[in-house]
C-alpha cells in the first residue's frame, strides 16, 4: 500500500473511531485521532503483525501505553483483519461488549493489558529483554502520551532500557501537548522531553510532523540503524487532527460530539481523505 | 535438624530447574544478597535481570518477560513488592494473566527493628484482592521446596511470602505431607482447630502439643495456601471442633483470619478468633522478640485456645 493510500486509510480509519465513540457514548477521541497516524505506519509499515502469526515467537510487539487510546487501536486492528469493524461500532462501551475501553488481551492481537498510565515502556523492556535472551529479531514498539510521561515508573523503563542496551527497543511519544487538564506545560512541563531522553541513553528522533506517515516511517527505519541503545520518536502530533471542531482543543480529550459536530466531523475527514488520495 | 531460610530454598530449587530450563529468569531490585539469590546471579548471569532499586520496573520486566516466553520469578522484599509495585502486579501480572511469580521475601515482620516501611503486615489483603492472583505462605523450607517444585510446573501468576531467617522445621525430611492448593492438616482434633499460616505453623504445632498436657484435642491446619483457600479444609477441620483459632503474621484485618471466619460464618458456624499483629506499628525487636510480645508463640496460642474451649 503506498503512502497517499495510508493517509487516505488514516482518514478512514479515524471516522471509524468516530463512529465508535457516538454509538458507545464514550472514548477518548482527542488522543485518538493524534495517534492514529503512528499505529498505521507501525501496522501497515512497519510490524510484522497479522493475525496468522501472533503465535510466531519472532513478531514484532506491540504495548499501547496510552491505553486510552484503544478505539484508535480497535479500528486499526479491525483493518489489520482481527476482528469486525462492525461488531466494534455496535459494541463499543455497552453492557458485556469485549471492546471496552482499554486494551484488553482477550481480544486478538492485543498482547497486554494496560489503562493505568507509565506500564508500557517498563513491560516493553521486558519483552526487549526476551528478544535478545533469546536470540530472536523481532522489534517492540510502544506509544505513550506526553501527559503520562509525568508517571515515575515511565523513567525506571526508561532507565533499564538503556542499561541493557535494547536497540531492539523503539517508544513513541505521541506529543499532542494536551492533557486532561489543559496543556502539558501548565500542568507538568515537558520541553526538555528530548534532553531528558538524552540523559537516560536513548537515540532520540524528532518527528516534526507526528500526523504525516511518510515523516514516521522515515523515523522508524532510521531507529532500526541505531545499535546499543533504545530510540524513542517524540511525533508532535496535533489532540484531534482531522477536523477542526475537535483539533487542538483540551475539552476534547474525552468529548462526544452531538450530532452537528458529528457531521462536520465526518464532512471534513473526507475531504482530507479525497485531499491526501489526490495528492 | 537442618534448616536453611524459605528464600535460599525457592533459590535452590530454581537453580536446579535452570540447569536444563533456560526460560527462567531470576530477577531482583538491589535484593539478590537479601533474597539468597546470589548463587543463581553468579551460576546463570544470562538468565539473570537486575532492575536496581525499582520495584515497580521490576515486575513490569517481569511481566514483558512472561509474555515473550520467559518465566520469571520477581524476588524482592515482601514488604516494597506488596506495596510499591501493587499496581504492577494487579495490572500487569494478574490482569495481563502473565506467568510472573513473585517473591516476597523478608515477609511480615522479618526486617523487625527496621520499622513498619520494612514491614508487610498486609500483604495477605492487598494480593488476595486481586482477581487471578494467587497467594503462597509455606511454612518450613520443607514445605517450600515442594511448593517450588509446583508452581514451576503452571503458567499462572501468584505471590509467595517467605520470611528473612530460617526457621525450625514443620516437617520431617522425605515426609512432607504436600498436595498443591490443599491445605497440610498436621494433627486432628475435637475441642479446637488451629488454623495458621507461614511462621505461626510452627508456634501452631507446638501449642498443640502443650494442649495435649492439658487435656485439651486442639487440631492444626497448615493453610499455606491463602488464595485458593482450602475451604473444604477448613470445614472439616472447624466441623470437629468447638472453635476455631487462627494465627497469622499480619495485620488482623483481611488475612487469615478474615478468611476463614467467612467461610466457618456461612459452612459451620462457631466461634471464631483471629490471633494476629495489632493495626498499629509493631514494637521495635527481632521477630522473634515481636511475635512474644504479642502473644504470637506456643505458650501464647496454647492459652488462647485453653481460653477458647473452656
Amino acid at each position: 500500500m503506498n503512502m497517499e493510500n495510508l493517509t487516505a486509510l488514516s482518514y478512514d480509519l479515524r471516522k471509524d473511531v468516530i463512529d465508535m465513540i457516538c454509538a458507545g457514548k464514550a472514548g477518548h477521541i482527542g488522543g485518538d485521532m493524534s495517534v492514529m497516524d503512528t499505529l498505521v505506519a507501525l501496522y501497515f509499515n512497519q510490524m510484522n503483525v497479522t493475525p496468522d502469526n501472533m503465535d510466531d515467537p519472532n513478531h514484532d510487539r506491540f504495548v499501547m501505553s496510552k491505553g486510552h487510546s484503544v478505539e484508535a487501536l480497535y479500528a486499526v486492528l479491525a483493518k489489520k483483519g482481527f476482528f469486525p469493524i462492525q461488531e466494534v461500532i455496535d459494541t463499543f462501551s455497552k453492557f458485556g461488549s469485549k471492546f471496552i475501553g482499554h486494551p484488553n488481551n482477550k481480544l486478538p492481537g492485543i498482547e497486554m493489558n494496560s489503562g493505568s498510565l507509565g506500564h508500557g515502556l517498563p513491560v516493553s523492556v521486558g519483552m526487549a529483554l526476551a528478544g535478545k535472551m533469546n536470540g530472536l529479531t523481532y522489534r517492540v514498539y510502544t506509544v505513550m502520551g506526553d501527559g503520562e510521561l509525568a508517571e515515575g515508573s515511565v523513567w525506571e523503563g526508561a532507565m533499564a532500557a538503556s542499561q541493557y542496551k535494547l536497540d531492539n527497543l523503539c517508544a513513541v511519544v505521541d506529543r499532542n501537548r494536551l492533557q486532561i487538564s489543559g496543556n502539558t506545560e501548565d500542568v507538568m512541563h515537558q520541553d526538555d522531553l528530548h534532553e531528558r531522553f538524552r540523559s537516560f541513553g536513548w537515540n532520540v528522533i524528532d518527528v516534526k510532523d507526528g500526523n504525516n506517515i511518510d515523516q514516521l516511517n522515515a523515523a522508524f527505519e532510521e531507529a532500526k540503524t541505531v545499535k546499543g541503545k533504545p530510540t524513542v520518536l517524540i511525533a508532535n502530533t496535533i489532540k484531534g487532527c482531522g477536523s477542526s471542531v475537535m483539533e487542538d482543543k483540551a475539552a476534547w480529550h474525552h468529548h462526544v460530539p452531538n450530532a452537528e459536530e458529528y457531521d462536520q466531523i465526518m464532512k471534513d475527514l473526507e475531504a482530507r481523505k479525497e485531499a491526501a488520495l489526490n495528492e | 535438624m537442618s534448616k536453611i531460610a524459605n528464600k535460599q530454598m525457592i533459590c535452590e530449587v530454581l537453580m536446579e530447574a535452570a540447569k536444563t530450563d533456560k526460560d527462567i529468569v531470576a530477577l531482583c531490585s538491589d535484593s539478590r544478597g537479601s533474597g539468597s539469590f546470589t548463587p543463581f546471579a553468579e551460576t546463570y548471569p544470562d538468565q539473570f535481570v537486575e532492575t536496581g532499586i525499582a520495584e515497580q520496573n521490576l515486575v513490569s520486566i517481569s511481566a514483558g518477560l512472561a509474555k515473550c516466553g520467559k518465566k520469571s520469578y520477581a524476588v524482592s522484599p515482601a514488604c516494597f513488592l506488596s506495596t510499591r509495585s501493587y499496581e504492577q502486579a494487579k495490572v500487569d501480572v494478574a490482569y495481563s494473566n502473565t506467568n510472573v511469580k513473585l517473591i516476597g521475601i523478608s515477609g511480615g515482620v522479618s526486617y523487625g527493628a527496621l520499622g513498619m516501611s520494612h514491614h508487610s503486615a498486609q500483604d495477605i489483603a492487598a494480593m488476595s484482592a486481586i482477581p487471578n492472583m494467587r497467594v503462597y505462605i509455606p511454612s518450613d523450607h520443607l514445605q517450600t521446596k515442594e511448593l517450588t517444585k509446583a508452581l514451576l510446573k503452571d503458567e499462572k501468576p501468584a505471590y509467595i511470602r517467605v520470611g528473612r531467617n530460617a526457621v525450625d522445621p514443620v516437617y520431617e525430611e522425605g515426609n512432607v505431607p504436600f498436595e498443591m492448593d490443599k491445605a497440610t492438616v498436621i494433627c486432628e482434633g475435637s475441642d479446637v482447630a488451629i488454623i495458621a499460616c507461614g511462621e505461626m505453623v510452627g508456634p501452631a504445632k507446638a501449642a498443640a502439643e502443650l494442649l495435649k498436657e492439658q487435656g485439651i484435642s486442639a487440631a492444626v491446619v497448615d493453610m499455606y495456601c491463602i488464595k485458593p483457600l482450602d475451604t473444604a479444609a477448613i470445614v472439616k477441620a472447624a466441623s470437629n471442633a468447638k472453635a476455631v483459632l487462627t494465627v497469622e503474621e499480619h495485620a488482623p484485618f483481611g488475612g487469615l483470619g478474615s478468611m476463614v471466619s467467612q467461610v466457618v460464618g456461612s459452612e459451620c458456624p462457631r466461634k471464631v478468633v483471629n490471633m494476629s499483629l495489632p493495626d498499629a506499628p509493631v514494637i521495635t525487636g527481632t521477630s522473634r522478640e515481636v511475635f512474644d510480645y504479642y502473644g504470637l508463640n506456643a505458650e501464647g496460642i496454647a492459652k488462647k485456645a485453653a481460653e477458647l474451649v473452656k
